[in-house]
């Protein structure tokens, strides 16, 4: 399990700790060498991770359009407050991008859980059914998109008929944002059940015994029991597929394109940075989003305290 | 993104079928002395100079190279081998590398026009170059996207790119196309339709080569209306008399928010004498022609001609209603004539056309004009190659062929008076008529933006009023100044 290895190595890395006996001379030369032995490591991340995201941040004070490179200034945070002042496209995609994440990621987590169980617990064609249940999210999301789009338009789809409107779904605000939530669901519940499975795994099989034994119901065996256990799992699970779900893209770019007000933060960025060519409103656009995940990932970290990953060692 | 020159017209008119042509094979005599056949053919007309010895080699019959040609192509072609031997130095191009490949970055044309234009060009280039076709995605967003990509990374394996009308102020702005040199411009100029000319030119220098055409017809039932209107509201006012009589009365046109919108809008501004931004692409100029061109949407928007689904109408969308048979008038370009022909021959024999209605009683109406031009990218290794197969396959033969085989409206006036041309637009006096007084798209750079924030303020048209114009100049003053958020493209599905 990568959680366990995780730990692991960071025990190795504690027992390791200074204070307590003088650094040795071995030791030090260790420590050069795991230095030495990670530097490309970082050296890589610096290049294709730090240097993009600190050059994003350059831009986004700079009035920096492709369309016309003889108008390059500095502007401050005028893009920033461009972005923050417009009601009717920032914080209207903002709206619809979380109300998509919160539906789909709690979707997903019921429905994901219900799946691990199941993969969990079956007795006989276990290898089948992990695998069926891996193949949605095993098509490329592109593709699905497609076949979503095409199953809920009139004329071609099979799905569109199933609703008592006429119209297209599509068309309509609502019910569009309904199948891209759908689409995100169908496509990434396998993922989410894929790592509540190895939660599940973590649940040492004598302690629910002995819960049974003390009278507790099936339901409270789930609740006590397993979901305290399952803790870290259900966290990393969630972090990923809700920092995933905010950054949504591919559905809804084949889905709406955006249209009838269901664009995504991440539509409305790429429509600033491809279709505008306007970087620095784009860049100020995508730092945005970046603190917004970030503040995801550390809300989720505090909220779940010590269920967090690398949390116990310290206490 | 409209339905524009790229659209190809499902029509079945064919190029003559041409016997056998002579052929000169030569061998060229590299600079060791060696002298190595390499295969190199000169049409017909060179027959003398071939046997003149001009031409190191020997007559023979031989086939062209695939495509049927007339008479006036032919010579055509060797015109143009004669002006490119001459301009890449009396035709020795043929080094021991070979011609150069030229890129041709053009839309997806599916007729097979393109390809022939660009075999026959490079045959005749005497082996300076080889045009090598390299398809664009079909959606216009996705075309430019492309080359954008491209040219904002200095590619230089970009020499010929096929512009949308409104892309080569942005392309130029930002350096990505080198402009024609003067004496070149000049034949360009020559003879090409003005309003196209307009399209390529960008702070007084033309930086792309006006390459195809196309413009909005009024289409109309001639069984419903006798006499068709020449003006909006005379428009407006039959079809409403149409709606009293429970006869088919829409008036289909495009309102949804996309760049047909715009394109609606402009037609409308222009024609009312107004413009929506400055020549230099750096003011916004909308004024009391702006909001006439307003009121105008909203009296449509609001009377019974209205089709119900206008917000939601592109070119494909007014065609179906107008086969259906539930609209009288249809704004459309000519492709829908022999779409109607092919799907409704019932609708068909009652269908007319006429020129675009105006805003102004008497005033002409200046429709907004669409088409491509080509340019040649400002990282291309080999520009002088590149400013010649763009005239090559520009010419009056190639623009023929592009019209009767790919149904794509020529950029040069002569071409309008062939006979050949007229037979496939029985509608060419309409066409042309409309694209002498044709009006150009706002001119900026910032093109693709300032269309954006029209199609989205001003949807959908039912809630248009003249009071929108002030929130209109600012968006469009933001885009300009890139500033402001832009809405996206919501038309690419």
């Amino acid at each position: 399990m990568k959680l366990g290895a995780v730990a692991d190595a960071g025990q190795a890395i504690s027992a390791g700790r200074p204070g307590r006996r003088p650094v040795t001379e071995r030791a030090r030369a260790e420590r050069r060498l795991a230095w030495m032995l990670c530097a490309p490591a970082v050296a890589v991340m610096a290049l294709v991770a730090v240097y993009p995201i600190v050059y994003a941040i350059y831009l986004s004070f700079q009035r920096y359009d492709l369309r016309f490179p003889d108008d390059k200034s500095w502007v401050g945070i005028d893009n920033y407050t461009t972005i923050l002042s417009s009601t009717d496209l920032w914080w209207q995609a903002f709206g619809i991008t979380v109300l998509i994440t919160v539906v789909s990621v709690a979707i997903e987590l019921v429905l994901g859980m219900a799946v691990a169980i199941v993969m969990h617990r079956a007795i006989f064609g276990r290898g089948v059914i992990r695998t069926a249940v891996l193949v949605p999210y095993g098509i490329v999301t592109v593709a699905a998109a497609f076949s979503w789009q095409y199953a809920w338009t009139p004329g071609t789809g099979y799905l569109a008929g199933l609703l008592l409107s006429t119209s297209a779904p599509l068309t309509h605000q609502w019910q569009a944002v309904a199948i891209i939530i759908l689409a995100e669901v169908w496509k990434t519940t396998p993922f989410m059940a894929l790592l509540l499975l190895a939660g599940l795994s973590l649940v040492p099989e004598e302690l629910l015994r002995a819960a049974k034994v003390d009278g507790a119901t099936a339901w409270q065996r789930f609740w006590s029991v397993m979901v305290p256990v399952m803790k870290p799992a259900i966290l990393v699970a969630l972090l990923f597929r809700t920092l995933d779900a905010f950054r949504i893209f591919d559905n809804i770019y084949i889905l709406t394109q955006g249209s009838q007000n269901t664009r995504s933060v991440s539509i409305l960025n790429y429509d600033q940075l491809f279709t505008a060519l306007n970087l620095g409103v784009g860049s100020a656009m995508s730092v945005l989003i970046f603190i917004a995940t970030g503040f995801i990932a550390f809300a989720y970290i505090k909220g779940f305290g010590a269920a967090a990953p690398g949390q116990e060692l310290k206490q | 993104m409209p339905l524009g020159p790229g659209h190809p017209l499902p029509l079945d008119v064919v190029g003559d079928i041409e016997p056998d042509v002579w052929v000169c094979e030569h061998a060229v005599t590299l600079g060791g002395g060696a002298a190595a056949h390499i295969g190199r053919t000169t049409p017909l007309s060179d027959q003398g100079r071939c046997l003149r010895g001009e031409f190191p080699g020997k007559l023979r019959r031989g086939v062209s190279t695939g495509t049927p040609r007339s008479r006036g192509v032919r010579f055509g072609i060797a015109l143009a081998a004669l002006a490119l031997a001459t301009a890449a130095g009396c035709g020795n191009a043929a080094s021991s590398s070979g011609p150069v490949t030229l890129n041709w970055y053009i839309f997806p044309e599916f007729s097979g026009a393109f390809v022939k234009s660009a075999a026959s060009c490079s045959q005749a280039s005497n082996g300076a170059y080889q045009i090598k076709i390299q398809t664009l995605p079909n959606a216009a967003d996705g075309q430019r996207q492309q080359m954008v990509r491209r040219l904002a990374a200095n590619d230089s394996s970009l020499d010929i790119l096929g512009l949308d009308v409104t892309w080569t102020p942005e392309f130029a702005e930002a350096g990505w196309i080198t402009p024609w040199p003067q004496d070149l411009a000049q034949k360009v100029e020559d003879g090409t339709l003005q309003s196209m000319v307009d399209t390529a030119t960008w702070n007084h220098r033309l930086y792309s080569a006006p390459f195809n055409t196309n413009t909005q017809l009024l289409w109309y039932r001639k069984d419903l209306v006798p006499n068709p209107p020449k003006t909006w509201a005379q428009m407006i006012a039959m079809a409403t008399a149409l709606a009293k009589q429970g006869k088919p009365h829409y008036i289909e046109i495009q309102g949804a928010q996309y760049e047909g919108y715009t394109v609606w809008f402009n037609t409308l501004v222009n024609s009312a004498g107004g413009q929506i931004v400055s020549d230099d692409g750096r003011r916004v100029t909308l004024n009391h022609s702006a909001a006439m061109a307003l009121n105008t949407i909203h009296a449509l928007a609001n009377s019974p001609a209205v089709d119900p689904s206008l917000a939601n109408q592109m070119e494909d969308q007014t065609r179906l209603q107008f086969e259906a048979g539930r609209a009288a008038f249809e704004l459309n370009y000519p492709y829908v004539y022999p779409s109607a022909k092919a799907d409704v021959p019932d609708i068909f024999k009652n269908m007319a056309w006429t020129v675009y209605p105006t805003v102004k009683p008497g005033e002409p109406t200046h429709v907004t004009i669409g088409g491509i031009d080509l340019a040649v990218g400002a990282f291309s290794k080999h520009k002088q190659q590149a400013f010649d197969a763009i005239q090559c396959l520009r010419s009056p033969q190639n623009e023929i062929q592009n019209a009767v085989l790919g149904g794509l409206p020529p950029v040069l006036e002569s071409v309008y008076s062939d006979p050949k041309f007229q037979k496939v637009y029985p509608m060419w006096k309409a066409i042309f008529d409309t694209l002498k007084q044709a009006s150009v798209r706002p001119k900026t750079p910032a093109y693709q933006s300032v269309s954006l924030q029209i199609s989205y303020t001003l949807s959908p048209p039912s809630s248009v009023s003249a009071k929108d114009l002030g929130t209109l100049r600012g968006r469009i003053e933001d885009a300009i100044n890139s500033k402001g958020l832009v809405p996206g493209d919501c038309s690419r599905r």
